[in-house]
């Protein structure tokens, strides 16, 4: 067994690149932004149709990230669905009548919300709805309807 | 017939046997775990011996590990003109599932398998009844603080391993075949999460550095005290850890990310 002073030094270099490592996970390829201010606010919208939103989707505006979809909920009586978001505290000045879409990123790449500020002076908090919503774009209603239109087109 | 009822039965007998000798060890451990820290020199040393001399195998194999998926997510994610999300691939591969598996694979052959040939020997030598002869609890100073530098190291080794592993891919990702770097990391911070994939994945190591070091102390300790009983341990050891290990990954997988 090695010198006893030698061996305390290595395990010490030992511990520190195993903290370092898990430094490293946490906040270079994990973002904790998202944990330290966990804080956050409560958005709730209700979607005709969600297809592909999940949760953990983020939620942006103007294309900068303010949030994440937190639960994914079904509106039995109204057949809507109903998304609950997390906005970050930072981020607490949006108006009254902000809208929400699902959009795509990329042609097939994942679903997530973008938000269009409105003109209104009060602003959203805590649980509050979010009253004007558009749904996602389905491909196959899209194409759907280009046929028909194209269809009715041709026949006047 | 008879006969071979009998023996399955005595062969069953053992087997429960030897699995209540075991978890009456693990009991022991866990209870002998406060008395270590006042003499914490002595998991120091075992740190060292299973933790730093692990070290070089845990991360060659996690540079080469990285390096394998950068080329073959590249290959993969080219065909859907995908390869900015080569990040993401690598990065929760590693973290969720290749790191504390396969490091804890690793674990078993480096480390298990010394600390069962380690504490067999001493019992075959008699070492460990000459410490009962001298009222020293050979759990306590012999066999607790393996166990505990075992579950201390495993997470540590993780980390290092899923750490190296996606520098490792960024060396061939970004490096060698031209993903942007922005990108790559960008991605991965988008879609990795602090709780439910890195927390999640020292959770996983955890675990296994109980099970491993567990199943090492315990085949040492139940060894039949000869060179040969000392050597089927430290077999069965390698052997039953990555069965234990690899079972419980799914087990543990189906709970954290099934939905």
């Amino acid at each position: 067994m090695a010198n006893p002073r030698i061996l305390e030094i290595w395990v010490g270099v030992f511990v520190a690149a195993g903290l370092a490592a898990l430094f490293m996970l946490t906040m270079r390829v994990s973002n904790l932004s998202g944990v330290l201010d966990d804080g956050g606010y409560l958005l709730t919208a209700r979607f005709e149709n969600i297809a592909g939103l999940k949760e953990r989707s983020p939620v942006t505006m103007a294309g900068v990230n303010i949030g994440r979809v937190t639960k994914i909920g079904f509106d039995p009586r109204t057949y809507q669905a109903i998304v609950t978001m997390r906005i970050n505290t930072r981020f607490d000045n949006l108006p009254r009548d902000t809208s929400a879409a699902i959009l795509t990123a990329g042609l097939l790449g994942e679903k997530y919300i973008g938000m269009e500020p409105g003109g209104s002076d009060e602003v959203l908090r805590n649980g509050d709805e979010i009253e004007l919503t558009q749904s996602s774009l389905v491909l196959e209603q899209l194409i759907g309807q280009f046929l028909f239109s194209k269809a009715a087109g041709d026949n006047p | 017939m008879i006969n071979l009822l009998g023996e399955l039965g005595r062969r069953a007998l053992a087997f429960f046997e030897r699995l209540g000798r075991g978890h009456l060890l693990l009991l022991a451990l866990l209870w002998r775990q406060p008395a270590l820290l006042p003499r914490f020199g002595l998991v120091i040393q075992q740190v060292y011996s299973v933790g730093v001399l692990s070290l070089l195998i845990i991360l060659v194999s996690g540079l080469f590990v990285g390096m394998v998926l950068g080329l073959q997510g590249y290959n993969i994610l080219v065909d859907f003109g995908a390869e900015e999300s080569l990040g993401t691939v690598v990065s929760l591969t590693l973290i969720r599932e290749l790191g504390p598996v396969v490091t804890a694979l690793l674990f078993a052959g480096r480390a298990g398998s010394a600390l069962t040939a380690e504490v067999g020997l001493m019992k075959a030598t008699e070492q460990l009844s000459g410490m009962e002869m001298m009222a020293v609890d050979p759990i306590k100073r012999v066999l607790a603080p393996r166990f505990l530098a075992g579950v201390i190291s495993m997470p540590l080794l993780a980390a290092i391993f899923s750490a190296v592993g996606i520098l490792g891919g960024y060396m061939v990702g970004v490096g060698l075949l031209g993903v942007d770097e922005g990108a790559y990391w960008s991605q991965m911070q988008a879609s990795v999460e602090f709780h439910e994939d890195v927390l999640n994945g020292i959770i996983k190591s955890v675990v296994f550095g109980v099970v491993a070091t567990w199943i090492a102390v315990f085949e040492g300790f139940d060894a039949v005290p000869t060179s040969e009983g000392v050597s089927r341990a430290t077999t069965r050891t390698v052997v039953h850890t990555s069965l234990a290990v690899l079972g419980l990954d799914f087990i543990l997988t189906a709970l954290m990310f099934g939905e």
